[in-house]
């Protein structure tokens, strides 16, 4: 099996081409950024706002309740449903997205608003006190702040998005998956493994790099790197991350988001 | 509807299959991460070891666990063992983190009136402590149970029956209504889960009940 | 000079029903002095302080600052013309100290290197270790953290400074030490601060003049610390002011000429003889450049004095000290005898309550 699965990796022929290893690779890359964008441009702005307000916080609520629908069925449905409207590549493409932006708002939601929520309320009003504008105060004091909790949303929701898009290869749809849904048809196993080790690969490349990100762009102040910080607050951030983390391929989570459990 | 009601009988067997394949890694999954969430808490180290392994066996995707696994363990792939042990990896991911902050939130103050009172370490954790982490470890397992029940349904991908499998058909098919009773069944199930644990919750923390 | 002509303020709170917070609050805040708003909880002194700078704006009434009406400035401009400091002083956690103290300077758009070098000046000038400069405020003491909230406010040199509670986040022993700092560092910069408390003690310590509110946002009685203790216009004022209020009052009494009586002292090393010699059953132990550092019991002395020996009990008043601490000398003393120093802290001599007591009552008799 393994010496198969190095033959597999050897062969110049899964190198090259439509569906060699790069192509395969960018395109998986591809679908992951344009989802990711189109769910930051959703989920962020809503998330700072009900944050900021304290307004509508059903948004979030009801958004992380939409986890419990499973992902491969909203996949299926709604390229049943929209793939016969449209002609070309984009039938699959475009229902595909579409279920890959649902799963990652809720936890880009769910980290932006809790990640605001618990900016300390002194400092907020510190801020505007000393002067600043409300996109002063947002950007200069709120956002920062609500760094770890954001991040943590979007190392979740991108997780969940490069596992989802493996499994919306069974509707056509390009990228890693590609080699384990052929694998499945053709019972190529090896072409399935190594289908698999590439998307586990991507998928701790990709947290990797988003830790980095989150060691360098979060103030040492705020992680708790900064040596002696406050025990309680490096628990309760630790307990948000993991409720807000969930995800591999078509993960949901209805219970528990870090707001709802910070409450009680 | 009707089709629904036509096929209550497999909806039903396949829904008691997805219920063992998204339960039993439940209830491994918290009885693997009780004793690592206690570890975690004892020495910084393991506290980083276990739970940056953790987070990183939490990130290898559903589809690709479910081939590799056999390929690691000698099973075959149609195996629903292959579903258990990766639903059961996934679970302990989760739940090793939120059961060793569910131990640490306990109030150092009753922590030490129970150690004052002569609690032995082991005596201490059972009677104080985890008692006291119910309702964090609870909210874990919610979260693990509505995304159990998620990914189980993937596995029909590789031809696990459980009720995923109308999911495929349905598409298999071009038959949306099939689809659409898989999604429904999944959504229900998820919530019958969320319910037994809240309900489970409930019983066992009945201080959490009395009002202030 | 911040002056509030007629203000109100009304909440509304939910169905068609509204509470006033702040009463047809008239009053005025003179330039480069303390006015000090205090008031039991809920009085409305938090609602004034942050109408002053427009985080809550009045239902009715005006207020200016040196004759301009703030409702026609500009809010941002406005803001970065005050120093605010808040009760947790409301520190940016992801900013280091350094940078915390920048925010208002750089949000005018100073430049970062002169912005910083002034930043250290301030963090000193507030009694901070410049090394705490490059910590962030999770890594401070509470009453360290308060010290940057000053320092911030302090930073851009705005003529007004706005304090809500600033001190009362700490314990006890921190905030005595904040309030003589805030006082000293007034004394240098004679800003015009708005400053509220509950405390009617800090009030009355810090405060060039004290506003007191009632229940309400009503003005019940402005006036100096001494007057509000010697003279409170009501009985809400006369319960808030408190009990010792005679006792306290007299902080404000310098103390007067008086004859002290001269008194024999020893050297700290003063062998059993030397102590014996002086007569007397309590000896005042003194050091090297004649400061006073306690009491003695001849009688225990043994071989010679020693710190151990000393009695710690008594304060020291100054000659150019308050009637209070000259009192409290006399009454805090293990001889009977209160030991004065003078204003360079060398010993001068003692005196009795005995002999105070009549210049208070001197002083009464003056009064009516
Ligand atoms: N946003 C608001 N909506 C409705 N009522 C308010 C609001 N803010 C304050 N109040 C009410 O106005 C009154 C004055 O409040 P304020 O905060 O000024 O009191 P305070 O004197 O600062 O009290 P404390 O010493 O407790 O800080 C209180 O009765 C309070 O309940
Ligand atoms: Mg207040």
């Amino acid at each position: 099996m393994n010496g198969a699965l190095l033959d597999w990796f050897r062969d110049p022929a899964n190198w090259t081409g439509p569906d060699g290893v790069p192509t395969r690779v960018a395109e998986h890359l591809r679908y992951t950024a344009v989802t990711l964008l189109i769910a930051l441009v959703i989920a962020v702005p809503i998330g700072a706002w009900v944050g900021h307000t304290g307004r509508m916080r059903w948004l979030v609520t009801g958004a992380n309740a939409a986890r419990a629908v499973p992902t491969l069925g909203l996949l299926f449905a709604v390229s049943m449903l929209v793939g016969p409207l449209i002609k070309s590549d984009l039938a699959f493409v475009i229902p595909s997205i579409a279920v890959l932006v649902l799963l990652a708002v809720p936890p880009l939601l769910s980290g932006t608003y809790a990640g605001i929520e618990s900016v300390d309320p002194e400092a907020r009003d510190a801020a505007s006190g000393m002067g600043m504008t409300g996109s002063q105060v947002l950007w200069q004091v709120e956002l920062p702040c609500a760094l770890p909790l954001f991040l943590s949303g979007l190392r979740s929701a991108t997780l969940q998005v490069i596992a989802t898009a493996t499994v919306a290869a069974s509707v056509s749809l390009g990228g890693l998956g590609r080699y384990l849904i052929d694998g499945l048809a053709s019972r190529d196993y090896t072409q399935m493994v190594a289908g698999s080790v590439l998307v586990a690969l991507l998928a701790l490349v990709a947290d990797g790099v988003l830790a980095l990100l989150e060691r360098y762009a979060v103030s040492p102040g705020i992680s708790g790197r900064a040596s002696r910080v406050a025990r309680t607050r490096a628990t309760s951030r630790a307990t948000a991350d993991s409720t807000l983390s969930v995800g591999p391929a078509g993960a949901t989570a209805l219970a528990g988001t870090s707001s709802e459990r910070d409450r009680t | 509807m009707t089709w629904a009601l036509d096929h209550l009988d497999e909806i039903l067997t396949r829904a008691v299959q997805h219920a063992w394949l998204a339960g039993l890694p439940l209830v491994l999954g918290l009885l693997i991460a009780l004793p690592l969430g206690w570890l975690a808490n004892r020495k910084a180290w393991i506290h980083g070891t276990l739970l940056t392994t953790t987070g990183l066996l939490y990130t290898i995707p559903s589809l690709a666990l479910f081939i590799l696994l056999p390929s690691i363990l000698g099973t075959k792939i149609l195996d629903p063992v292959n579903v258990i042990i990766a639903m059961t990896v996934y679970t302990v991911a989760l739940l090793t983190r939120t059961v060793a902050d569910g131990l640490s939130a306990v109030d150092p103050a009753t922590r030490q009136a129970a150690v004052a009172m002569g609690f032995g370490p082991v005596a201490r954790v059972r009677s104080v402590d985890l008692p006291l982490a119910i309702p964090v470890v609870a909210a874990g397992l919610r979260v693990a149970a509505v995304s159990n029940v998620s990914i189980v349904s993937v596995a029909s991908l590789i031809g696990i029956s459980q009720l995923g499998y109308f999911l495929t058909d349905g598409y298999a098919r071009t038959f949306p209504t099939e689809v659409w009773v898989g999604i429904v069944a999944c959504v229900l199930l998820a919530l019958v889960f969320d319910l037994v644990i809240l309900g489970i919750a409930w019983l066992l923390t009945p201080w959490t009940r009395v009002r202030a | 000079m911040i002056r509030f002509d007629g203000v109100t303020k009304q909440y509304d709170t939910g169905s068609g029903t509204t509470s006033v917070a702040v009463d047809h609050l008239s009053l005025e805040a003179p330039t480069g002095k303390i006015t000090v708003l205090v008031g039991p909880s809920g009085c409305g002194k938090t609602t004034t302080l942050r109408m002053v700078n427009r985080m809550i704006s009045p239902s009715s009434g005006t207020i200016s600052i040196d004759g301009r009406d703030t409702a026609s400035m500009d809010v941002a401009e406005l803001r970065r013309g005050m120093g605010y400091v808040i009760q947790h002083a409301g520190l940016f956690p992801h900013r280091t100290v350094l940078d915390n103290v920048t925010t208002v300077p750089r949000l005018l758009g100073v430049d970062k290197r002169s912005a910083r070098a002034r930043a250290m000046e301030l963090i000193e000038r507030v009694g901070l270790d410049p090394d705490l400069a490059r910590r962030y405020p999770a890594q401070l003491s509470g009453g360290q953290q308060q010290r940057v909230g000053v320092a911030r406010a302090l930073a851009a040199d705005p003529p007004v400074m706005l304090m809500d509670e600033p001190f009362s986040a700490v314990d006890p022993v921190v905030r005595e030490q904040l309030q003589n700092e805030f006082l000293r560092l007034q004394s240098e910069l004679s800003k015009t601060i708005l400053f509220v408390t509950h405390d009617i003690d800090e009030a009355v310590k810090l405060g060039d003049q004290v506003a007191v509110l009632r229940i309400g946002g009503v003005l019940a009685q402005l006036a100096t610390p001494a007057t509000l203790l010697s003279d409170p216009v009501d009985d809400f004022v006369a319960g808030f002011v408190g009990r010792d209020r005679g006792y306290r009052a007299l902080s404000f009494a310098a103390a007067p000429e008086l004859r002290l009586e001269p008194e024999p002292t020893v050297p700290l090393g003063a062998s059993a003889e030397q102590v014996r010699a002086t007569g007397a059953t309590w000896v005042i132990c003194v050091g090297e450049s004649g400061e006073p550092l306690g009491w003695v019991r001849a009688a225990a002395v043994t071989e010679s004095v020693t710190r151990d020996l000393l009695h710690r009990g008594g304060t020291v008043a100054s000659t150019d000290g308050s009637l209070r601490a000259l009192l409290d000398a006399a009454l805090s003393s293990p001889s009977g005898r209160g030991v004065v120093a003078d204003t360079e802290g060398r010993f001068v001599g003692t005196i009795r309550a005995s002999e105070v007591v009549p210049v208070i009552e001197a002083r009464q008799a003056a009064s009516t």
